[in-house]
């Protein structure tokens, strides 16, 4: 086991680098020169020249890279290109508001989804089961963004109860802070959801089937016990992975939900520093998603080899 | 014929036929501004309301079928034209060659879909059929994983066998031997990656990195109706609910044909 961590560890690195690489050269090549970006459209080219040797932006793209991956190392992520200020606090502001939407919408998707399929399998083929995989397969089926707007629409426009969009920080008092987190969390929830509870249901219903569930109800233990000790345990075992998984499409969620909601996380941040084309900030703030995202796959792989010792770590996992 | 498959097929025609006659069936003109008719409510003249520009709706949303028809079917080709023939070569080859491909699939899926296709885009001012290549090029390294995956199940078949003993060309054996074989799973993924390309395409153009005004892209047309989503919200809910029946279709089509043609595959597991 010990071997196989020390290895998908060493896999993750080696992806981050890469990645870090692939976004250093897509944005090497936008258009939009940084030293005429920074100065204006107006300004004389010597200026613009001049601006350019000192960014370094003639050196060839390995060259600027080596000194952009050696500071970003040492948490040195240099200063946006708009706002005039060291990225590493910008980013680390957003990344907190955005860990605390999507783990709030993850928590809520694991338990509510693993309920609503563990509710489905017990009533298999009546209303309630066929009512969730309905609900399930919309909520999927739009995309979040359609979700947003009707969420928008219900909670602000017609009912009243929340902001339609904004942010107040914690500090300004808990009501305001958390009824602006409730309108993305409801959307983020709703269009993750069938994912973890069309699975639970599933294999529920197929470890309901098995002879060591109908062996638990022989000895007259009460179906409560059944259900919740002998069946979920082990029907919790792909649902675990799915979940893991969330964690990934949340992140790409993020994206698309703050820009509706006008939150001020990591995915705003991102789509305005492509809009903007604040480079510095794009390479960092990708990076660091990609670091979030490959940790919670590796996390779900070793989670999942840990609860199941029956799997083999071959190569074809990593 | 599954019966999901069948109300899938219908379904998915009935929006397809809509979207190829557009052009004729649509009631008005759906580019036509006219200020008189600004944010008409759903009535008899104009069944689906008509927006900020006083432009028919329902026209729009035929019109914007054959766009995203055509950003989920074009995507779908590009992943799958490029991936195929990729997860084909990994699985055949192995060693260097899958150990390299299979990296390289790793780096790009360790970014999410979206943000991928948000950093291609970055790079070229915004049009609809660069972001269906950049929502092709995401869905590259799944589909050619797949392919891989039932690769490495085919390569060692007798008939594979066969055909090196009869010392036929690498590229009969993978696409004349291995690749007719493969097409099931194969059509499963990609009718599945239809939706996962007209969700992302359009959630790129609502970002605004797709289909420009005044084009009538579902995604675009949610983008612009947010504004007005208190006084008028039948212009953002039209599309959206288009969307869904689209997608729903698709995803019946695709659920469909994995229990026909591939029922091991049930119920697995996919990475977006």
């Amino acid at each position: 086991m010990a071997g196989y961590v020390i290895r998908r560890l060493a896999l993750v690195a080696v992806v981050l680098v890469a990645v870090s690489f692939l976004v250093f050269a897509i944005t090497a090549i936008l258009p939009a020169n940084v030293a005429y970006l920074i100065l204006g459209p107006f300004a004389p080219p010597e200026q613009v020249k001049a601006l350019e040797l000192r960014l370094g932006l003639n050196d060839p793209v390995l060259v600027q890279y080596w000194r952009w991956a050696s500071r970003f190392i040492t948490g040195d992520f240099g200063s946006s290109m708009l706002m005039n200020r060291p990225i590493a606090p910008i980013l680390s502001e957003a990344i907190q508001r955005s860990l605390v939407l999507t783990l709030t919408s993850f928590v809520l998707i694991a338990i509510i989804g693993v309920a609503l399929g563990v509710a489905a399998a017990l009533r298999h083929n009546r209303p309630l089961d066929h009512a969730v995989s309905v609900a399930t397969y919309l909520g999927i089926a739009v995309p979040e963004f359609f979700w947003a707007i009707v969420v928008i629409l219900v909670f602000a426009s017609y009912l009243g109860w929340l902001p339609a969009s904004g942010y107040e920080p914690l500090s300004a008092g808990f009501w305001g802070w958390a009824q602006h987190l409730i309108a993305p969390t409801i959307t983020l929830v709703f269009a993750h959801l069938a994912h973890v509870s069309r699975l639970t249901r599933s294999s529920m219903i197929e470890v309901l089937q098995s002879p060591y569930v109908m062996a638990a109800r022989a000895k007259g233990l009460p179906e409560r016990v059944v259900v919740v000790r002998h069946a979920l345990r082990n029907a919790m075992l792909p649902t675990i992975t799915v979940l893991a998984l969330d964690i990934g499409r949340l992140m790409g969620g993020i994206v698309v939900i703050e820009t509706v909601f006008g939150y001020p996380g990591l995915g705003r941040l991102l789509v305005f520093s492509i809009q903007q084309r604040d480079i510095p900030m794009l390479q960092a703030s990708i990076v660091v998603v990609a670091a979030v995202y490959a940790l919670a796959n590796l996390g779900a792989d070793l989670l999942y080899a840990w609860l199941n010792p029956k799997i083999r770590y071959g190569r074809s996992i990593a | 014929m599954p019966a999901q498959l069948k109300a899938g097929l219908v379904i998915v025609g009935v929006i397809a036929i809509l979207g190829l006659l557009a052009p004729w069936i649509a009631p008005h003109p759906w580019d036509t501004i006219s200020i008189r008719t600004r944010f008409q409510p759903p009535n008899a003249t104009y069944w689906f309301g008509t927006d900020e520009y006083g432009r028919d709706v329902l026209s729009r949303l035929l019109m914007g079928t054959r766009l995203s028809l055509a950003m989920g079917v074009g995507a779908t080709l590009v992943s799958v034209a490029i991936g195929v023939p990729l997860g084909l070569m990994a699985g055949y080859f192995r060693g260097k060659v899958d150990e390299i491909l299979m990296r390289a699939a790793d780096v790009l899926m360790a970014i999410p879909a979206i943000m991928l296709g948000l950093l291609v885009l970055a790079v070229t001012p915004p049009a609809l059929w660069k972001t269906a290549l950049a929502v092709g090029f995401v869905y590259i390294p799944p589909i050619a994983r797949v392919t891989r995956s039932v690769t490495l199940g085919l390569a060692n078949e007798d008939f594979v066998q066969a055909a090196r003993a009869r010392a036929e060309s690498t590229g009969y054996v993978l696409f004349r031997e291995i690749l007719p074989n493969a097409w099931p799973p194969l059509i499963v993924e990609a009718s599945l990656r239809v939706t996962y390309a007209i969700l992302l395409g359009s959630a790129l153009s609502f970002l605004g990195l797709g289909a420009q005004p005044p084009s009538s892209d579902w995604g675009l047309m949610i983008a612009e109706a947010r504004a007005f989503v208190d006084r008028a919200p039948w212009i953002a809910l039209a599309p959206g609910f288009a969307m869904c029946l689209l997608v729903i279709g698709i995803n019946l089509v695709g659920d469909g044909l994995r229990e026909r043609l591939d029922p091991r595959l049930k119920g697995r597991v996919e990475k977006v």
